[in-house]
């Protein structure tokens, strides 16, 4: 019986003990290691864009990514990631919203916050995110360390302080050996503490590493034709023409062009109007204006827009298809993007359409959960 | 020169201009295939000859393919799905109706004009486009394209491209557009019809748009945040602007420059505008020959702009225009714009209501050859006092390049080169792009070294290839493997056959 007890312990233990934990020195998939730093591998370096933009058609070079993070730096920041030990009260992290099994979304229309407060816009996905230069669904953050201080301030959101998140991580002798282990030139001193820009750089480094470039409309790409069906290609044919135009603004590879546009989508009932850029923005015209967002691993995030409002594919290509405007308030004078206009696609062509969007589905370098976190804190989803 | 003088002077060069045309085509009407191509290449070599930087020739050499031959009844695009990279697939007279897509590169498609019958590609104003590529070194030549929804020819980032000999009515946005494409010769070409631009050059580098004939549509060439492109010897009639060159802000590619327009007819647009409503070319005033928005470093030199009732030329900045949304990363004006010898006539008699305004407080009743409105810097114009101008007095009276004759073609010396795979094997770019994410040769990564997996499945491809398919977890220190049984069952074995294969 005795022996029995010491097992069970043993086996609880074992696994949730946060001081086994080490931080990884490999490279995550889809990086490889150059020179102590993680560099992506991608048959996309191998291709060249007009003038550097990594904007273009097939056999097209990606955007520069932001790599060169070192393997430690990524996955402490895969732990910071997990762990609700970084908002106020404990019990939200990163990805309760930006969660790996839900194409790094939430499935909700608009995300709850760790005290349970409703946020007013709908959680963007994080793959491939090192390839933006544009943060918030509206872009007005031009870094993922700017970026990021939103969630976790906001009241609505994590709600934590950079004091409380340092207190939190100094107190932790996990984490003060983990980062160490990472900025080791920081750590020189044994007292030193944890800074927040290290925390900060860690979950960028983290968060540049979800990479999703192997999907099946990637090996057409590469030039395997038969990797899409005739459906799909057709679908494909639909997406780049210029009837439907969603390739002007989704433009491969990384299918988002990253420029700020006002194409009017409409809001939940009782919601107000969401002005997006042109909250932030001195040019009255981007008033109603979003980024446009990469469509890779789209089927996977649901439901779509900002606003959550559409929640299905379908009623997504639906809404280009039923005219310029038709969903702007009448008390709201937007100047629309000329590429929205009606399109007059059929039934089928919109049904392709679909088809076609869901060959942008990769999820095989999803990053693993950690089983164990160094706060003790639960990662589950 | 009298007036009248001057008028038959103008009408003469048209009619030669126009004959030249003539001869072209008929030329083209009666010959093979090879023998246009060949024609076309003397025709290339000779301006090559002069002492310009590119090479229009190495472009238009004939590829050195088999040809494929697609009779009516056939679909074009099963001969492109058979083709390999430098085939040519020759399209007989008769009527198609179909989008043909060509992701792959080197393809020549080219008709057969016989007799006078043209291979026809007829949307029926049901079907988007005629041509889809994103291939590299793609020809289209010698096809009758009408009634397309989107456009006659989209080419999506394929660079080395050529469009010539295309007679295009109706097709919907665009005729001729090319996107994201680098060094690409379009010539030859009839386009009427079209609700936006006829030949339009979208965010592409090193472009030679030359003796094409554009009439009846809303912007007869534009030119648009692109780069090195040469514009000349086409007719540009009757369109409601007739070339264009600017910055469209809001896009991810964000300057235009070096723009050379030249030589050109550039005569009566005054054609009401169809643009579609919110589109950037329905705020095109009907009326206007040359419009050069926030584009920097281009040259108007030896065209013939007259009868263009709102203004020879515009040239303006982003803030002039009300629905254009300023991008603080595109700068918003027109900068070293040269205006050298050009015949001005006629132009500006009925101009819209700014430029009145304009021309009430410049105290002139002479509507403008030529009228700048808003910012821009380093700009000029020659022999000014000879035409009807208006707020270019800060414009210098002498341009510092005074002819552009130098320069034969800004197309590159050489082709540009391939965005391509080609040379590797399917295996190589299959493992390269997906195993190696997770293996590497002898190294530890994600998944166990290529090296252990080939010591344990020597000479046993198929073993690896089924594994993929339907992955188990075998070592308990590493992370399953994502499965791959998306990839064919080929793939799967080719991708097999060359990891067994790597050497480090």
């Amino acid at each position: 019986m005795r022996n029995l007890l010491i097992l069970v312990v043993l086996l609880w233990t074992h696994p949730a003990w946060s001081g086994d934990i080490q931080l990884s020195s490999q490279c995550p998939a889809s990086f490889e290691k150059h020179e102590g730093h993680c560099r992506l591998v991608s048959n996309y370096t191998n291709y060249t864009s007009l003038e550097n933009g990594g904007v273009g058609g097939l056999k097209t070079g990606l955007p520069a990514i932001r790599d060169g993070f070192t393997a430690e730096e990524i996955d402490l920041g895969r732990y910071l990631f997990f762990d609700p030990l970084l908002s106020g009260n404990g019990k939200q992290a990163c990805a309760s919203c930006h969660n790996p099994d839900k194409g790094f979304a939430d499935g909700r229309q608009f995300s709850l916050g760790s005290t349970g407060l409703e946020t007013t816009r709908n959680a963007p996905s994080l793959w491939n995110v090192g390839f933006l230069k544009r943060f918030f669904l509206d872009g007005r953050a031009a870094t993922l360390e700017e970026q990021m201080q939103g969630p976790l301030y906001s009241k609505a959101e994590m709600n934590s302080s950079p004091d409380k998140i340092l207190a939190n991580l100094n107190g932790n002798k996990t984490y003060r050996r983990l980062f160490a282990t990472a900025y080791a030139t920081s750590f020189v001193q044994p007292k030193a503490d944890i800074k927040i820009d290290q925390v900060y750089r860690s979950i960028a480094a983290f968060e540049t590493s979800l990479i999703s470039l192997n999907s099946r409309y990637d090996l057409y790409a590469h030039g395997f034709p038969d990797a899409l069906n005739k459906q799909e290609i057709a679908g494909l044919n639909v997406f780049r023409s210029f009837v439907a135009r969603c390739a002007e603004c989704h433009t491969p590879p990384l299918f988002s062009n990253q420029q700020i546009v006002v194409i009017g989508t409409p809001e939940p009932p009782g919601h107000a109007f969401d002005p997006g850029a042109g909250s932030y923005s001195a040019e009255p015209r981007l008033r109603g204006g979003f980024k446009v967002p990469s469509l890779r691993n789209v089927e996977l995030t649901a439901p779509y827009m900002h606003s959550g409002r559409f929640k299905t594919l379908r009623e997504v290509v639906s809404f280009y298809n039923e005219g310029r405007g038709h969903a702007v308030p009448k008390e709201e004078k937007l100047l629309l993007h000329w590429h929205i206009h009606e399109p007059k696609l059929t039934d089928v062509e919109l049904d392709r359409l679909v088809d076609f969007l869901k060959t942008l589905t990769d999820e095989s370098f999803r990053p693993q959960r950690p089983t164990v976190l160094p706060s003790g804190l639960s990662a589950s989803k | 020169m009298n007036k009248k003088g001057l008028l038959i002077g103008v009408v003469a060069m048209i009619f030669a201009a126009g004959a030249g045309y003539y001869a072209a085509h008929r030329q083209m009407a009666t010959s093979s295939a090879a023998d246009i191509a060949s024609a076309q290449s003397l025709l290339s070599a000779s301006r090559a000859g002069a002492s310009g930087k590119g090479d229009a020739a190495a472009l238009t050499a004939a590829l050195s393919g088999k040809v494929i031959t697609v009779k009516p009844g056939e679909l074009i695009q099963d001969a492109v799905n058979k083709a390999l990279s430098g085939d040519t697939i020759s399209v007989m007279p008769g009527t198609y109706n179909e989008t043909v897509y060509i992701d792959k590169d080197n393809i020549a498609l080219i008709g057969m004009v016989q007799e006078g019958q043209w291979p026809t590609l007829d949307g029926m104003g049901k079907l988007n486009d005629a041509v889809l590529y994103s291939g590299n070194g793609i020809r289209v030549e010698n096809l009758k394209i009408v009634k397309f929804k989107g456009n006659a020819i989209m080419g999506q980032a394929g660079n080395n491209f050529v469009i010539r000999h295309n007679w295009i009515e109706d097709t919907g946005v665009y005729g001729i557009f090319p996107q994201f494409g680098q060094n690409g010769l379009i010539q030859y070409n009839v386009l009427s019809g079209i609700e936006d631009a006829a030949i339009y050059v979208g965010m592409s580098d090193n472009i030679q748009v030359d003796h094409n004939e554009v009439h009846g549509n809303v912007a007869g060439i534009e030119i648009e945040n692109s780069r090195h492109a040469v514009v000349e010897n086409n007719m540009v009639v009757d369109n409601a602007g007739g070339i264009l060159t600017f910055v469209t802000p809001w896009l991810p590619i964000k300057t235009t420059f070096d723009v050379i327009i030249r030589n050109n007819f550039i005569v009566g647009n005054n054609h009401k505008n169809f643009g579609a409503p919110g589109s950037i070319v329905s705020g095109v005033p009907s009326g206007t020959g040359v419009i050069v928005m926030a584009a920097k470093d281009v040259i108007i030199e030896n065209n013939v702009i007259r009868d263009n009732k709102n203004a020879g030329i515009i040239v303006a900045d982003h803030k002039s225009f009300a629905n254009i949304t300023i991008d603080p990363e595109s700068d918003p004006y027109p900068d070293r714009v040269s205006v050298l010898s050009n015949l001005f006539s006629n132009n500006g008699y009925e101009p819209i209501d700014d430029i009145k305004a304009l021309m009430v407080a410049s105290l002139t009743t002479h509507g403008p050859d030529i009228v700048a409105v808003g910012g821009g810097k380093d700009n000029c114009m020659v022999d000014r006092a000879a035409h009807a101008t208006l707020g270019i007095a800060g414009w210098a009276t002498t341009c510092v390049k005074t002819s552009t004759a130098d320069i034969v073609t800004l197309l590159l010396d050489k082709p540009a080169t391939p965005r391509s795979t080609e040379t590797a094997s399917k295996g190589e770019v299959l493992y390269k792009g997906i195993c190696a994410g997770c293996h590497t040769y002898s190294a530890r990564m994600i998944g166990p070294p290529t090296q252990i997996i080939q010591a344990l499945y020597a000479g046993n491809p198929q073993g690896i290839a089924d594994y993929i398919a339907k992955p188990t977890k075998k070592r308990e220190d590493f992370p399953p493997m994502p499965s791959q049984g998306h990839l064919s069952p080929e793939m799967r074995k080719a991708v097999a056959e060359y990891m067994l294969s790597v050497k480090k």
